[in-house]
């Protein structure tokens, strides 16, 4: 009896530090998020307020402003959404086009040098963005695609290939190769066997490594404030940046936007959070 | 009418060779079975055969028609894989209608084969199960299933029941020879099991390292191995093979001193000093009064049981016979202590004598 008691008062111990461990993480990882909505509807003075006032008061100056004309602090915000929307939705597009056909032929195929060619694309990855900048920015002014879609989507996928590669090769690789056999044997010809049969079965990954590529379009700044100059290229990320003057940020504005940038990041995720989720658990393929 | 011919088929990967020059003749609707140890070249030889392997060198033909070049959508065959791969996407239905799906047929026509695959398989309450849903005989049957519903020429089947246990094994073991009886197709069926070969073979082919051994009725290679290897592989248990030297008396001398006539079967075949390996299997070798003796040639030895094992209608004994374990049976069993001495009786009219050297049996004719 007595042994019982100390097991469970032991059991709910254990349980009380495993949430507080849980809380304290996503606190960490949640409170920027929350800080960056909650300032995007206070007054700029209460932002900046020494000490911190407690009980905010609710405003939406700093959306109206956005929206609003030029003189008054306003952004032109849904040019950048569109240029992040186009640049990010092509360049995922494109990007898993060339990653699963990648990823494919290194899961199915062999061929000389394969593993060279993977270890390159990977290293590839460790070389920073940032350090690549300037590269690009002359050779991208060379050819003049600077400031236009068609160069920060060309410098896009350039980034999520090898990503995608890796990821759909994983994925790939856990289809046994005897389920294209038997949908060729079954009349397909290869091509066939594939869409019918080992895409949709790795859909779910495919759809998670599309989803990664979009975020990291979506998200990206150090090449895009680079690469774009002009409304007619600038995406959300260096938008942002237009709230900072010489000597101020404007702190709510800069929230308001980039709570519009989160928005359609957190509901494409949450659409395709099953798919992710089968996804990154992926295994459960048994014929 | 489709029967399949290998011809001198050769497979290659990179400089190691798995299958050497096979030939074979394939009758229409007869059973093959493909077998051998593990790694000898069965699955290879069947999925050149499929068209999922590049034959190296030789011709495959199926129905006449040499189909080294064609697809294996242009094969008309089916395959039944060891892993079944079901299309894990599709439930039951779409997945034994996926052949006649891609092959354009109306709709009517592709419900009516899938029913009469279901009805022929009992799959009729599992249809808009996924594959995942299944459990493991089920699947099996649903691989069966898609396999039968386009009424190919050929039947290729590898490993399919190494996944089961021991007791649906047996089951579905009976199922798909009832399944040749009711299509009658051509079947070619790749195990590693020598009783899934036995029992349901018409003709089988022993393979080992990429080799033909032997190609013969079940009872041809049970009763007429043409080496130690197919005496070891075809019968359970295994077939006792003892050392020994013929001696110019025309007996065989094993190596503790003791003798045994040479059958008659061998006599004109052996020479006086060679070396030999004499085979018979428990079923000739059984104690006085517990076996079922044919008149004729037989030899007596005296041996001490150091196992039984009752198998219920009879037991199997193990005994030392110059200095190797031998394994004799005892029909009418009554309880045997361990190192009882029992005489036993050897029938030579079924037993074996193989050079030792070059393993190949030797027989008169
Ligand atoms: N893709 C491959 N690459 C290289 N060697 C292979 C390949 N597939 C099979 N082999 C070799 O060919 C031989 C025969 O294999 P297999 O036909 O699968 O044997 P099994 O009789 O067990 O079905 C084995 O030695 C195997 O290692
Ligand atoms: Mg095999």
């Amino acid at each position: 009896m007595d042994r019982n008691k100390t097991h469970r008062n032991r059991r709910r111990l254990l349980k009380v530090l495993h949430f507080l461990g849980l809380f304290l993480v996503m606190a960490v990882i949640c409170i920027p998020g929350l800080w960056i909505v909650l300032n995007s509807f206070r007054p700029t003075v209460e932002i900046m307020a020494k000490p911190p006032v407690w009980n905010p008061s609710f405003t939406l100056d700093h959306y109206r402003a956005m929206f609003g004309g030029a003189g008054e602090g306003g952004v032109p915000v849904f040019s950048y959404l569109w240029n992040s929307i186009v640049v990010s939705v092509v360049s995922t597009f494109v990007a898993i086009l060339i990653g699963m056909s990648g990823g494919y032929a290194f899961a199915r195929y062999r061929f000389k040098g394969k593993s060279g060619y993977f270890v390159g694309l990977m290293l590839f990855r460790a070389v920073p963005g940032v350090a690549l900048s300037l590269p690009l920015f002359i050779v991208f002014a060379r050819l003049g695609i600077i400031d236009t879609h068609f160069g920060l989507i060309l410098a896009y996928v350039a980034m999520n290939v090898p990503f995608t590669i890796w990821l759909t090769d994983g994925f790939f690789r856990q289809i046994p190769k005897e389920l294209h056999e038997a949908a060729e044997i079954d009349g397909c010809t290869r091509w066939q066997a594939f869409w019918r049969v080992e895409f949709p079965v790795a859909r779910s990954g495919i759809a998670s490594a599309a989803i990664f590529a979009f975020l990291t379009s979506w998200n990206e700044f150090a090449l895009a404030s680079q690469l774009t100059r002009s409304v007619g290229s600038k995406t959300m990320p260096v938008g942002l940046l237009d709230f900072t003057a010489e000597f101020t940020i404007n702190w709510g504005g800069m929230c308001a936007l980039a709570v519009l940038m989160i928005l359609p990041a957190l509901i494409l995720t949450f659409i395709v959070q099953k798919h992710l989720i089968a996804g990154l658990t992926f295994g459960g393929v048994k014929g | 009418m489709t029967e399949v011919t290998l011809n001198n088929v050769v497979k290659r990967y990179g400089a190691q060779q798995a299958v050497h020059g096979i030939s074979l003749d394939i009758a229409d609707g007869e059973f093959v079975v493909l077998v051998g140890p593990s790694g000898c070249g069965k699955s290879t030889t069947l999925r050149m055969i499929a068209g999922l392997e590049d034959i190296t060198d030789g011709e495959v033909a199926i129905g006449g028609r040499v189909v080294n070049d064609l697809p294996p959508r242009e094969r008309n065959i089916s395959m039944v894989f060891q892993n079944y791969a079901l299309y894990p996407h599709m439930d039951v239905r779409e997945n034994l209608g996926f052949s006649l799906k891609i092959a354009k047929r109306p709709q009517a026509e592709i419900d009516q084969a899938v029913r009469e695959a279901a009805v022929i398989l009992g799959l009729e309450d599992l249809m808009d199960r996924k594959p995942a849903a299944l459990s493991g005989g089920q699947r099996q049957r649903v691989a069966m299933g898609r396999a039968i519903v386009r009424h190919p020429d050929v039947f290729l089947f590898d490993e399919p029941l190494s996944n089961l246990d021991a007791k649906l094994r047996t089951q579905m073991r009976v199922e798909i020879k009832k399944l040749h009886q009711k299509v009658g197709n051509t079947i070619i069926y790749v195990t590693h099991d020598q009783v899934e070969a036995m029992t349901l073979a018409d003709r089988i082919v022993l393979m080992r390292d990429g080799h033909i051994v032997q190609v013969g009725t079940p009872l041809e290679l049970f009763n007429a191995p043409v080496n130690t290897f197919v005496a070891t592989f075809i019968g359970s248990p295994p077939m006792n093979l003892v050392d020994g030297e013929v001696t110019n008396a025309g007996m065989i001398r094993l190596t503790d001193g003791q003798e045994i006539p040479v059958p008659s079967a061998a006599r004109a075949g052996v020479s006086v000093g060679q070396k030999v390996q004499l085979g018979f299997r428990a079923d000739n070798l059984s104690p006085v009064g517990h076996g079922v003796f044919e008149d004729g040639e037989a030899a007596e030895l005296d041996l001490a049981v150091s196992l039984s094992e009752p198998l219920g209608t009879e037991t199997l004994l193990f005994a030392e016979l110059a200095g190797i374990e031998v394994q004799g049976k005892m029909l009418n069993p009554r309880p045997v202590s361990p190192g009882e001495r029992m005489t036993f009786r050897l029938t030579l009219g079924k037993a074996h004598v193989f050079d030792a050297d070059s393993t190949n049996a030797i027989r008169s004719n």
